[in-house]
């Protein structure tokens, strides 16, 4: 069925896909608020919520209802239009990089084979990044328009760390596409499925990469915008209700996006380690490739809370420092070493 | 009419719009985000022209990183419509004449040129992908692109002495 040359049953396969990666984001962002409780009562040695339901697993539910049953506020000196927007920014940005992220290899149905992945643009990493980019927009109007001081506080740090982070996060990114080649995460997560996880290849990049990911994410030890000691909430002060709920809500989706980017760069994305997935019916193997990749995700998600309930928020100048003094020069180091590797494998052939 | 035609027209309508609203917002704060808006259109229309690295470097520089410190610049100011300094009356004429004789130059300048008499390649250009502009960078313009780059060198050494002034 074409209609204006477009195949409408290729739009509603990837309408479905993406209604699907949506819904399925936004449920794991919720249990994650409750992982997040769970864990850090575990660390503290508490036992976390446990009233609603069965080990307290309908928290999240009465925790969604309650900020939507909140009052809600739009401070009378604030730009309206510019105070709705930010948080709907924030969300936005938060779901927009689920777009390139290959989440499973082909299923077969009904006579078509589908890819799991919305769509496998050749630029694909750099899609991510400039997503990311755009994050600090939703914080930086939020921050702006509430017109009160400890937010425009908390959005111009968010704004100038995640400008100072993306940078030696760009770096070890460049020296990751020098060994791969590609900008495709699809293509990645195929060179990693037939070779070695690009783990191998890039473990300083990987751990520049994973802190960058933590001050993108403006999670402790980096939640320097939302500092509630010093800036009394930061970007958010002014926010009630379900736009508060936006914020906090989009700070997990990203958590889990940039655990999913994490594991299709550095740990083979839908790759089954030891097991050949050839040998498997499409499938089946489409199937346990989706199961591998969220298992890896929650592994990292679990690192990004394990980390806040063990690390104090650094000082502001220390957070300048590690990113400008430390982090640049160590992945421009790393970039220069595999570079210089690059050089001398192609010479020693 | 197809698909890309309908795109391309509703991308226009919202560049320009958007470049007009940059113009005629009292808030720079609003200024700034609609530019942002237009940095984006233009983005779309790379991707139409099948420029798809062109299309995202373009929105990580302007509207990820410059436009944020344009934002940033505009906040901490806080500039708005009634601090504003009205302006000479003269002063808007200058201005006012001085674009159109731009604008005037511009077309004069670019009326009879090749490219347009050349026919957009809508979807079928692939200059723009990365692999084909890697190769005409780094083959065909070799040296101007190394001398951009120390260029950019010399513009960061420049803030940091300006930056040291003050100790």
């Amino acid at each position: 069925m074409t209609i204006l040359n477009i195949d409408w049953f290729f739009a509603l396969e990837k309408l479905i896909l993406i209604a699907v990666v949506i819904t399925g984001a936004l449920v794991i962002a919720m249990y994650s608020t409750y992982a997040e409780r769970k864990v850090a009562a575990f660390i503290q040695d508490r036992r976390g919520p446990n009233r609603a339901g069965p080990f307290g697993l309908f928290q999240p539910l009465a925790d969604g209802l309650k900020l939507f049953f909140k009052e809600e506020i739009i401070p009378s000196h604030s730009n309206k239009v510019l105070f709705v927007l930010g948080p709907s920014l924030a969300m936005l940005t938060a779901m927009m990089t689920s777009a390139v992220i290959p989440w499973g290899s082909k299923v077969e149905l009904f006579g078509r084979s589908i890819d799991l992945q919305i769509a496998d643009i050749n630029i694909g990493i750099l899609f991510v990044f400039g997503v990311v980019s755009l994050g600090v927009y939703g914080i930086l109007i939020g921050a702006w328009s509430s017109n009160n001081k400890f937010s425009l506080l908390g959005g111009l740090r968010g704004a100038s760390q995640i400008i100072s982070y993306e940078l030696a996060m760009g770096i070890s990114l460049i020296a990751l596409l020098m060994v791969t080649g590609t900008l495709s995460l699809k293509e990645m997560v195929e060179q990693q499925r037939h070779g070695h996880w690009n783990i191998i290849h890039q473990p300083l990049g990987f751990l520049i990469f994973l802190i960058c990911a933590f001050a993108e994410c403006n999670r402790t030890p980096f939640d320097l915008p939302e500092a509630e000691n010093e800036l009394n909430c930061g970007y958010h002060s002014e926010y009630s209700s379900m736009k508060l709920g936006f914020y906090l809500f989009a700070e997990y989706i990203n958590m889990f996006i940039s655990g999913a980017v994490m594991a299709c760069l550095y740990f083979g994305g839908y790759d089954i380690p030891f097991v050949d997935e050839s040998a498997l019916a499409v499938n089946t193997a489409a199937i346990l490739g989706a199961v591998a990749l969220l298992v890896k995700v929650g592994l990292f998600i679990f690192l990004f809370m394990w980390v806040r309930w063990t690390i104090p928020r650094f000082r502001y100048d220390q957070l300048m420092r590690l990113g400008w003094k430390n982090l640049i020069p160590l992945s421009l180091l790393n970039m220069f070493v595999t570079g210089a590797w690059i050089l001398w494998k192609s010479k020693s052939h | 009419m197809g698909i890309t035609q309908i795109l391309f027209w509703f991308l226009t309508a919202l560049v320009l719009g958007s470049a007009l609203m940059v113009i005629f917002s009292k808030n720079p704060v609003h200024s700034v985000l609609w530019l942002i808006v237009t940095f984006f259109c233009i983005s779309g229309h790379y991707i139409l022209l099948n420029a798809q690295f062109l299309a995202i470097v373009n929105v990580i520089v302007y509207a990820g990183a410059i436009m944020v410190l344009f934002l940033f610049v505009v906040m901490l100011m806080n500039l708005n419509a009634e601090t504003e300094p009205q302006k000479n009356k003269w002063l808007k004429f200058a201005g006012a004449i001085a674009g159109s004789c731009l604008l005037l130059v511009l077309v004069a300048a670019l009326k009879d040129t090749d490219a347009m008499r050349q026919e957009v390649l809508m979807k079928t250009g692939d200059i723009g992908l990365i692999h084909n502009l890697g190769m005409v960078l780094f083959r065909d313009y070799l040296l101007p692109f190394e001398i951009s780059s120390v260029l950019f060198l010399s513009a960061m050494v420049g803030t940091v002495v300006i930056g040291k002034k003050g100790d």
